[in-house]
């Protein structure tokens, strides 16, 4: 069995399944922790009732992220053991980072949280969560940098065939590393503000379905309580109406900051990752134009079989270079380019296995990357869509009373998640045959690239990552359903199922000042 | 011997040991779990003595990792890959470990608590196990060529040392985790808990024992023998504590002992850092296995600057919630209804 492309797709899937859970985290987070900043100014009853529900179900969400992230730090060393030694020298550091810097006060922090109501003072308290979400984007700061070396290495130089850091400051302010991790930022924030507006929305129109809210002949809302139902009572509207209107108005924000970081990211990619760029457009030959639709065998690495059906003149050179007449290369011209300056064929060395000394193929699958691409703007531009939309829906209060339309809402939490995927596969992919993509710009450290058939780790045999794969695979399925599972149970309870006082009358309203002496020793929060 | 890379050596050390005298505890909490606890209750008090404080010592492991990785790529390279399966299968249970933590509670069926705990119990201790392999394993030799690859099959690494080492870590981890709960909890866990370390603590401490000896007979000096003497009297010392109800002299001398016996281990193996049980010749030392000078003085500095914060919050973490829990502190369980009118 052949251990590289079985270690490839168990990289890809466990990768893009920690980035299922990381992005709503990273956007989630920073939102949870501004309602509980709002309940501590305000004390309004609304915004703590946003803080525990949001909370609950962020919290039910990062334990998938936190469990499925140990595998991606350990699988560098077991499955690509070549790969760790080649770029040891300068890779690990951001990862050390992660931890010392990052990860530490994010899991301390966030501990402290879970457990603090009533027994940390309410400024403390709140500031546990806000350093514990600061840390998770630290975090993904230095995660990113990682990657971007790989795209684009900085700061080394070539010693004995090794890259060896010279300069972490260039590692930590690489361009690459700082356009993408603001687009990953952004795009976590359309995330956790579509997952806002499509909940939250459901709230309302179980609402109006069970009869609590009506409205009037002008259609605004006429919110109503019934008592019977766990927390449905007149605060519950105002939860879900802030909630919508806040996740609709951030995921506009998300979608414009992805859009401008992309456009960011474009100009650097056709610079550093030309061939990925124009297998993204499935630009064959030298041109100005975007394809909106290319047919033909996208699979066909010769690229004589596609033909662009509508094309846009000019916009690709807009897209990379901001004018509408520079010629961007094609294929079939960067292809010649990369076999002079990286070889035509893979070194005859014991490490590239059966493949050493294949003929190089340069062209990522372009299937991948042409659909990849357009399938990240196209889910990203629905999702902002359908936040402008819900923005017009709603203004008088509440949302419409079609049952359709709410499972339109529901289903719309999906898209920003299918974009940060499609981003990702694009990218990732795009980078092939490379696993450290070489840097031909101008100052960029000649020779250190590496091929993704000499990373693989050369002692691990097939039979092994086949096992690990399945053995991940069912694991992941599993703990999905288990999610999954919770967060609909824990959105149909409403937020009683986070504040339980909220289901029995005579509550105590204020958490952070328990007044019955019976009730001072027990935990406010208990797993 | 160079220093930074000695000094790094001594920075991973640290960071294995923090991990076990940590997540020591909360790993032997989730055994109990599964092999002490007699009622629900009993098992949720367990649970939420580590509730706070569980993830943060998880991440000593991460950093660990990493550290390992950014000092020390080839020793990184080699020890996980040879060690695929069993690191394969220590994933699988911190994975299942963690969630177990988060959803036990949030399911309302006795079947729910008691599948997760299994996941826990059971995570908790293939964990141990994974780990102290793995940390034998790099100290008594695994078969590695001049490229620092395995050679052999899948299970090539698979000796008594492996299982001793496995052993030893589940046994410390159980005794660490009673001794703990004697200290963070009242009433009938805390009495068997003592109970517990002081009938088993001599029996379930001998692996560690063992191999702190076998490394000692195959590379100790006068200074690492000293550290093992002092280990010992450290776990005699908390051994009699826990006999005469003195739980924080107690965990005191437990957590000694693992600072002293681990750092015999360390240190008698040093410089090597995985010997090869092929040729001596291929053995990983600090000096062939080690980054770049600026890479270790780039992590020296961050780690002067991050390390101390990590101790300082996570030692208020232990101070917030310092005080012992009681069945009576916990709050009923609460049922999720879904917030829909019937129909």
């Amino acid at each position: 069995m052949d251990p590289l492309e079985i270690a490839r797709w168990q990289f890809g899937i466990t990768t893009v399944y920690h980035f299922v859970m990381v992005p709503l985290t990273l956007g989630l987070g920073p939102l949870v922790a501004i309602m509980q900043t709002m309940w501590v100014r305000t004390a309004n009853e609304k915004y703590l009732r946003m803080t525990k529900f949001w909370g609950k179900l962020y919290l039910i969400n990062f334990i998938i992220g936190v469990a499925t992230g140990l595998v991606q730090e350990f699988q560098f060393g077991m499955a690509w053991s070549e790969y760790s030694r080649f770029v040891g020298d300068v890779f690990g550091a951001p990862l050390a980072m992660e931890g010392l810097l990052a990860f530490f006060f994010e899991s301390t922090f966030l501990g402290l949280w879970i457990f603090g109501w009533g027994r940390l003072p309410k400024k403390v308290h709140l500031a546990a969560l806000w350093i514990a979400v600061a840390g998770s984007i630290a975090s993904a700061f230095f995660i990113i940098v990682a990657n971007s070396w790989m795209q684009h290495p900085v700061g080394v130089e070539l010693i004995d065939g090794r890259p060896v850091m010279t300069d972490i400051w260039a590692v930590l302010t690489n361009n690459t590393a700082l356009t993408a991790y603001s687009h990953t930022i952004m795009g976590a924030l359309a995330v956790g503000a579509g997952f806002l507006v499509g909940i939250s929305w459901y709230q309302l129109w179980q609402r109006r379905r069970d009869g609590i809210d009506t409205v009037d002949a002008r259609g605004r809302v006429v919110v109503g309580e019934r008592l019977d139902i766990p927390g449905r009572d007149r605060v519950d509207h105002s939860v879900w109406i802030r909630s919508l209107r806040i996740g609709a108005v951030v995921a506009i924000i998300g979608f414009g900051g992805v859009a401008l970081t992309g456009d960011l990211q474009a100009k650097l990619m056709f610079e550093q990752q030309p061939l990925k760029m124009a297998a993204a457009e499935a630009a064959c030959q030298d041109g100005t134009s975007f394809s909106v639709l290319s047919i033909g065998n996208l699979g066909a690495q010769n690229c004589n079989e596609v033909a662009g059906i509508i094309e846009i003149p000019g916009i690709l050179s807009f897209l990379a270079h901001g004018d509408f007449t520079t010629e961007i290369k094609g294929v079939n011209t960067l292809i010649p380019e990369y076999q002079a300056l990286y070889g035509t064929n893979l070194p005859d060395n014991p490490l590239y296995g059966e493949r050493a000394g294949q003929e190089i193929n340069y062209l990522p699958i372009m299937e991948v990357t042409y659909w990849g691409f357009r399938l990240m703007i196209g889910f990203g531009m629905l999702a902002a869509g359908f936040a402008v939309l819900t923005l017009w829906l709603t203004r008088k209060g509440t949302v419409p009373r079609s049952k359709l339309m709410m499972w339109t809402a529901l289903t719309s939490i999906m898209a920003p998640f299918a974009a940060n995927i499609a981003g990702w596969v694009f990218t990732e992919m795009g980078r092939q045959p490379f696993v450290v993509a070489p840097n031909p710009t101008p100052g960029g450290v000649d020779g250190v690239f590496m091929f993704t058939a000499a990373a693989v780790s050369p002692g691990v045999t097939g039979e092994e990552i086949v096992f690990s794969l399945a053995a991940f695979a069912v694991v992941y399925a599993v703990i999905l359903v288990f999610e999954l599972k919770l967060l609909v149970k824990y959105v149909r309870g409403g937020v009683a199922s986070a504040m339980p006082e909220l289901a029995h009358p005579g509550h105590d309203d204020d958490p952070d000042k328990p007044d019955d002496p019976d009730k001072r020793d027990v935990l406010a929060f208990a797993y | 011997m160079e220093f930074l890379p000695t000094l790094w050596f001594v920075a991973i050390a640290a960071l294995w040991i923090g991990y076990l005298l940590l997540e020591g505890f909360d790993l032997g909490v989730g055994m109990h779990m599964l092999v002490s606890a007699r009622t629900e209750k009993q098992r949720r008090l367990m649970l939420n003595s580590i509730g706070p404080v569980w993830d943060g010592n998880e991440v000593w492991l991460i950093t660990a990792g990493a550290a390992t990785f950014a000092a020390f790529p080839l020793w990184y390279a080699s020890l996980f890959s040879t060690l695929y399966i069993p690191l394969t299968l220590t994933l699988l249970a911190l994975i299942f470990r963690a969630v177990a933590i988060e959803y036990r509670g949030k399911g309302d069926s006795d079947r729910w608590r008691a599948w997760w705990d299994r996941a826990l119990g059971i995570g908790s201790f293939v964990t141990a196990f994974g780990v102290g392999a793995m940390l034998t394993l790099t100290t008594t030799g695994l078969p590695i060529d001049a490229n620092g690859d395995r050679v052999g099959g899948p299970f090539a690494w698979l000796n008594g040392y492996a299982i001793l080492g496995g052993l030893a870590v589940i046994g410390f981890c159980l005794v660490h985790g009673a001794v703990f709960l004697s200290l963070k909890t009242l009433g009938p866990v805390r009495d068997r808990s003592r109970a517990f370390v002081v009938r088993w603590a001599p029996v379930a401490l001998l692996p560690i024992v063992g191999w702190v000896l076998a490394v000692q007979l195959a590379s100790g000096t006068v200074i690492t023998w000293g550290l093992v003497v002092l280990a010992v009297a450290a776990v005699v010392y908390g051994w009699v504590a826990a006999r005469a109800g003195r739980e924080g002299r107690a965990f005191a001398g437990i957590a000694a002992f693992l600072v002293l016996g681990a750092a015999s281990i360390f240190a008698a193996a040093f410089p090597v850092v995985i010997p090869s049980t092929i040729d001596s010749a291929f053995d990983l030392t600090v000096t062939n296995a080690s980054s770049g000078e600026y890479t270790l003085g780039v992590m020296s500095v961050v780690t002067a600057i991050g390390l101390p914060l990590v101790l300082l919050y996570q030692g208020y973490t232990y101070w917030v919630f310092r005080r012992r829990l009681a069945e009576t502190h916990l709050p009923d369980a609460h049922t999720v209804l879904p917030a829909v009118a019937s129909r």
